[in-house]
This record gives C-alpha cells, sequence and structure tokens, in this order.
C-alpha cells in the first residue's frame, strides 16, 4: 500500500476493572499518517474506550485490563513501538505529547488564554519566554483563533464561546506538535456555526497531524473522514474507505446503522 | 385522601417548628442588639479588659483562631486533596465518615483532650493550647469541603491537563485546586467564622486574661471565654461588656458569613 501508516492496531482487547465483560474485542485497525480516521457505531459500542486507549488515558484508573498491541510510529527511528508496553511516568508524558486528546465537552483550564496554550509547552520543559510567545501565536493561528484572541491573550479562557473554548483546546494540543490528536466527538456540545468552525478546522490540521474522531455524527464522518470504522457491541464490524462505507458497505449491519435503521 | 391528611399534618407541624425556632432565634438577636447597641462605645476598642475595655479580648480571640487556621487549613486541605484526588478503595469511605464524627464532636471534648495532651504537659494554659484546640475543631471542617470543593470540579479537566502531558500532581496543582479556588476560599472563611465564636474549646485551654498580651505561652486574652465570666459576675459593667462582647462577635461572624456567600454567589 502506497499510504503510510502512523498507527497499527493488533487484537486488542479491553476490559474495564470490575466489569463483567470486555468492553472492546479483537480490534484490528490500521490508521493513516495525515487522514482522517472516523469511528461510528450506536452510543456504548465502544468508541471512546477504544479512542482513550490509544493516549492511556485510562491508565489513570487502576485495574483495567488490556491485551493486543497499539503500535505508534516513532518517526526518528522509522518503527512501531507497541504504546501499552509503556511503563514509566515519563514515558507517558512522551506519549501524550504526541498523541493529543480533545474532549466532547470543551476543557479550558481556569487561567488565562495565553496560559492555557502555554500550559502544555512549560509542561514540556519549555521556560523562554520569546519562545513560549511564539509557539503560543503560532499554535492559536493554526488553530484558525488568533484574530480573535491576539487582543485579549492575558483574559480569562473561561469567558470565550464554547465554540471558542473548544478551538482553544485545539491550540494548547496542536502547541505540542503532535503526531496524532484524538477527537471524542468534539462538536456534539456545540452549535451548528461553531461545529461548522471545528470542522472545517479539523480537515486543515490533516495536514500536519493524522486524526482519529469519534463521531455519532454520520453526515459529520462522511464529510470529514478518509476512512471509517465502524463499531458495535465493542467490535469493530466493518473498516474501509469513507465513500466505500457510506455507499457499500459489505456488512448488513453497516448498512442498517448508517441508514439509520438502529443507532 | 388518607395520604393528603398526613401530607397536610407533617406539613403544619413542620411549619410549626419552623415558626418556633425563628422565633426564638429574632428574639436572642433582637436582645441582643438592643442590649448590646447600648453597651457599646468607642473606648471598648482602646481599652483592655483590665480598665473596662474588651481591645485585648478581641485581639486574643482573633489571633488565636488566625493561629488555629495557619495550623489547620493546609493540614485539612492536605487530607482533603488525598481523600478526593488519591485515596482509593473502601478505607476512604471509612475516613470520611470518621472525619463527619469529628466534626460533629462537641467542643468541650476537644477542649478536654487539649487539656490533656497539651496543657498539662505544658505546665498551665496558654494561646498556644487555645489555638491548637481550635485548629482540631476547623480541620474536620476544611476537610469536607476540600473534598467536596474537589469533586465539584469536571473529570475531564484533570482528563485533560494529562492529556497535555501532566503528571498527576501536576494537574492537582495547576488545574484542579484553581478550578476549585472560590469554593475552598469560602469554605476556609466560613470555617474560620464557625471556630471564632467558640468557647468550650478555650475554656481550660487558652483561659483568658485582662491583660494585654501578645505572648501565646501566657494565659490568653480570649473574648468568648470572658463573656462566659463577665456573664456570671454580679454587676451591671460587668453584664453590659459581656452584652457589648455578644454584639461584637455576632456581628463578625454574621459579617464573614455574608461575605463567604456573596463569593460563592458572585462566582457561582
Ligand atoms: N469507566 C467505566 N467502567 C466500566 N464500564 C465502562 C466505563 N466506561 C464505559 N464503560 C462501558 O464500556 C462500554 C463502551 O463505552 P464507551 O466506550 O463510552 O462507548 P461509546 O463511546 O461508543 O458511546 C459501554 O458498555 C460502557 O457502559
Ligand atoms: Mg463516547
Amino acid at each position: 500500500m502506497a499510504k503510510e501508516l502512523i498507527m497499527d492496531i493488533k487484537d486488542f482487547s479491553f476490559k474495564y476493572a470490575g466489569a463483567p465483560k470486555p468492553s472492546l474485542m479483537n480490534i484490528n485497525l490500521p490508521v493513516y499518517k495525515n487522514k482522517i480516521t472516523a469511528m461510528i457505531g450506536p452510543s456504548g459500542c465502544g468508541k471512546s474506550t477504544l479512542l482513550r486507549s490509544i493516549n492511556r488515558i485510562h491508565d489513570l484508573y487502576p485495574n483495567n485490563e488490556y491485551t493486543g498491541e497499539i503500535n505508534l510510529l516513532n518517526i526518528q527511528k522509522n518503527e512501531f513501538e507497541n504504546i501499552l508496553d509503556i511503563k514509566k511516568e515519563n514515558e507517558f508524558i512522551k506519549l501524550r505529547q504526541r498523541v493529543g486528546m480533545i474532549f466532547q465537552k470543551p476543557t479550558p483550564f481556569p487561567m488565562s488564554i495565553y496560559d492555557n496554550v502555554a500550559y502544555g509547552l512549560r509542561l514540556s520543559g519549555l521556560k523562554d519566554k520569546n519562545i513560549l510567545d511564539e509557539k503560543v501565536e503560532k499554535a492559536l493561528k493554526g488553530a484558525a483563533i488568533w484574530d480573535e484572541t491576539k487582543d485579549r491573550l492575558k483574559e480569562s479562557a473561561m469567558g470565550m464561546s464554547g465554540g471558542q473554548q473548544q478551538r482553544l483546546c485545539i491550540a494548547r494540543a496542536v502547541a505540542l506538535k503532535p503526531e496524532v490528536i484524538l477527537f471524542d466527538e468534539p462538536t456534539s456540545a456545540l452549535d451548528p456555526i461553531s461545529t461548522k468552525a471545528i470542522e472545517e478546522l479539523i480537515s486543515e490540521l490533516k495536514e500536519f497531524v493524522s486524526i482519529v474522531i469519534v463521531t455519532h455524527n454520520m453526515q459529520q464522518a462522511s464529510r470529514l473522514s478518509d476512512f471509517t470504522a465502524f463499531m458495535y457491541i465493542g467490535e469493530l464490524i466493518e473498516y474501509n474507505k469513507t465513500d466505500k462505507i457510506f455507499l457499500n458497505p459489505k456488512e448488513k449491519l453497516t448498512e442498517d446503522y448508517i441508514t439509520g435503521r438502529f443507532g | 385522601m388518607k395520604r393528603l391528611m398526613i401530607n397536610k399534618i407533617v406539613l403544619l407541624l413542620s411549619t410549626f417548628a419552623a415558626i418556633i425556632g425563628l422565633v426564638f432565634l429574632a428574639w436572642i438577636l433582637t436582645t441582643l442588639f438592643l442590649k448590646g447597641i447600648d453597651a457599646i462605645n468607642w473606648t471598648l476598642f482602646t481599652k483592655d479588659l483590665i480598665d473596662g475595655g474588651l481591645r485585648n479580648l478581641i485581639f486574643g480571640q482573633f489571633v488565636m483562631a488566625l493561629v488555629a487556621t495557619i495550623i489547620g487549613v493546609p493540614l485539612g486541605m492536605l487530607a482533603g486533596i488525598y481523600l478526593r484526588e488519591y485515596g482509593r478503595g473502601v478505607y476512604v469511605n471509612i475516613i470520611r465518615d470518621l472525619n463527619d464524627i469529628m466534626m460533629s464532636a462537641p467542643s468541650i471534648v476537644i477542649g478536654s483532650f487539649v487539656f490533656v495532651v497539651v496543657v498539662v504537659p505544658s505546665g498551665g494554659i496558654n494561646g498556644w493550647a487555645g489555638s491548637i484546640a481550635l485548629a482540631i475543631m476547623l480541620i474536620p471542617i476544611v476537610v469536607s469541603t476540600t473534598d467536596n470543593m474537589l469533586s465539584l470540579v469536571p473529570t475531564e479537566l484533570r482528563e485533560a491537563g494529562i492529556a497535555l502531558g501532566g503528571s498527576k500532581h501536576k494537574v492537582v496543582l495547576d488545574i484542579v485546586l484553581k478550578a476549585a479556588k472560590v469554593g475552598l476560599m469560602t469554605g476556609i472563611l466560613l470555617a474560620f467564622a464557625r471556630i471564632i465564636g467558640e468557647t468550650a474549646p478555650l475554656l481550660f485551654t487558652s483561659g483568658t486574661n485582662s491583660f494585654w498580651t501578645t505572648n501565646l505561652n501566657n494565659a490568653f486574652p480570649s473574648l468568648t471565654v470572658s463573656i462566659y465570666d463577665l456573664a456570671n459576675f454580679p454587676t451591671d459593667k460587668a453584664r453590659n461588656l459581656a452584652w457589648a462582647a455578644s454584639f461584637i462577635l455576632t456581628i463578625t461572624v454574621l459579617i464573614i458569613n455574608l461575605v463567604g456567600r456573596f463569593i460563592t454567589r458572585d462566582k457561582g
């Protein structure tokens, strides 16, 4: 295949601590570089669980069980590394700098717009004021929110509109120059105009990063993504190029879902 | 039909109970205000108890409450942060229950405890012992408010910090505490208001002192303990002084509470 992989999920299964049965079973999913991969499926099918495995944020909570591989391309070494092997705190931190995450509800920190964007940069050890200024500006431009914020960088981020806050969160992630950004239903709490702005932004971002987006909005998946994975009760039912999934699904279940017969 | 009847009766009874409570409260407050305003004059604030004023008592009460806050707030906050952010398993809930019991422990018991473990070994009543007794009262309140206020911070905010490469303690310090700041400040203020009016924990720990002193190793002036003493004195002068002191104390607690409520209302 000519396209380059950035990530390759193999036989991945996941069970929450204390849950009677696994929430994900034998997931196999490739993620291509500089493409948008969408995950669709009815509520509770495991989309967020899979997404949250990719930056190991599940590890905030103890005793979850998982097996399989999530291989992430190490660009310098040009080889894949299984992120499920990570055990040390500093490796977790590195992973999360490489794999950013945007949540369903905007999550601005209770600090200034500038400090929000600088937060991850400072955590990564950057202290030089000039470089910080430069990177914050670049990230805000990258998230198409510079014009709205350049005169109020010192103001609290809590005073922004929901759509602006979500773009600020994207800027915050972009500032770290991640290789992958994970979006978990990033527009489901937003109005249509903000949704459109975020969708345009995500399309532009793929020039620099690879994107995995969870959405239960089928129009959004078909408008935005290059590849689509359809999930159902913990299993990946079908994965293909987005137009194939939507125009010519192979599985009956996929067809029923995208034609709105259940959901 | 029967349920409606019971409903009405219960409503009637509870309204009645509320009215009785409010009547007594209004009675206490009006008496206090009438007697207090009569007894108040400027020299109360410029003279010490030995010269018929309240200056050293107000100062002493405030200093002991402040020292208690300085000791108790960091300890209480650390414990609250531990319970909400780090603690795992059933024993966290056991600690929460124990803390609730501590919060409702009779203050005279705390006073007796400090008498035994601090006053007796140190050879006499002193300001430190009073401060420690007040701190013991304050800590469970701060633990509980910290725990509750941190529980209001959305999980996603913590996860967002972690997702940007933060470590757990960085996220707690930089983000969670900041997000809960208003609630925490209000909690501390209300806890302070709660301890500043206490008598029982001070009665045989700090005692009180008629003279001006800033030395916490001495018996330390206390407004509340002196109110208790003065009210038992047979002269009108002493009783008036007790009324004035009670009035000042009530107003102070009222103002701190109002400020606390105002802050929370402002920021939600
Ligand atoms: N913290 C958790 N503990 C136990 N089970 C969970 C937890 N979070 C989600 N689940 C379960 O895992 C399954 C998948 O959930 P999720 O990944 O959130 O679905 P989706 O994002 O597709 O709506 C659901 O059955 C859900 O109930
Ligand atoms: Mg979800």
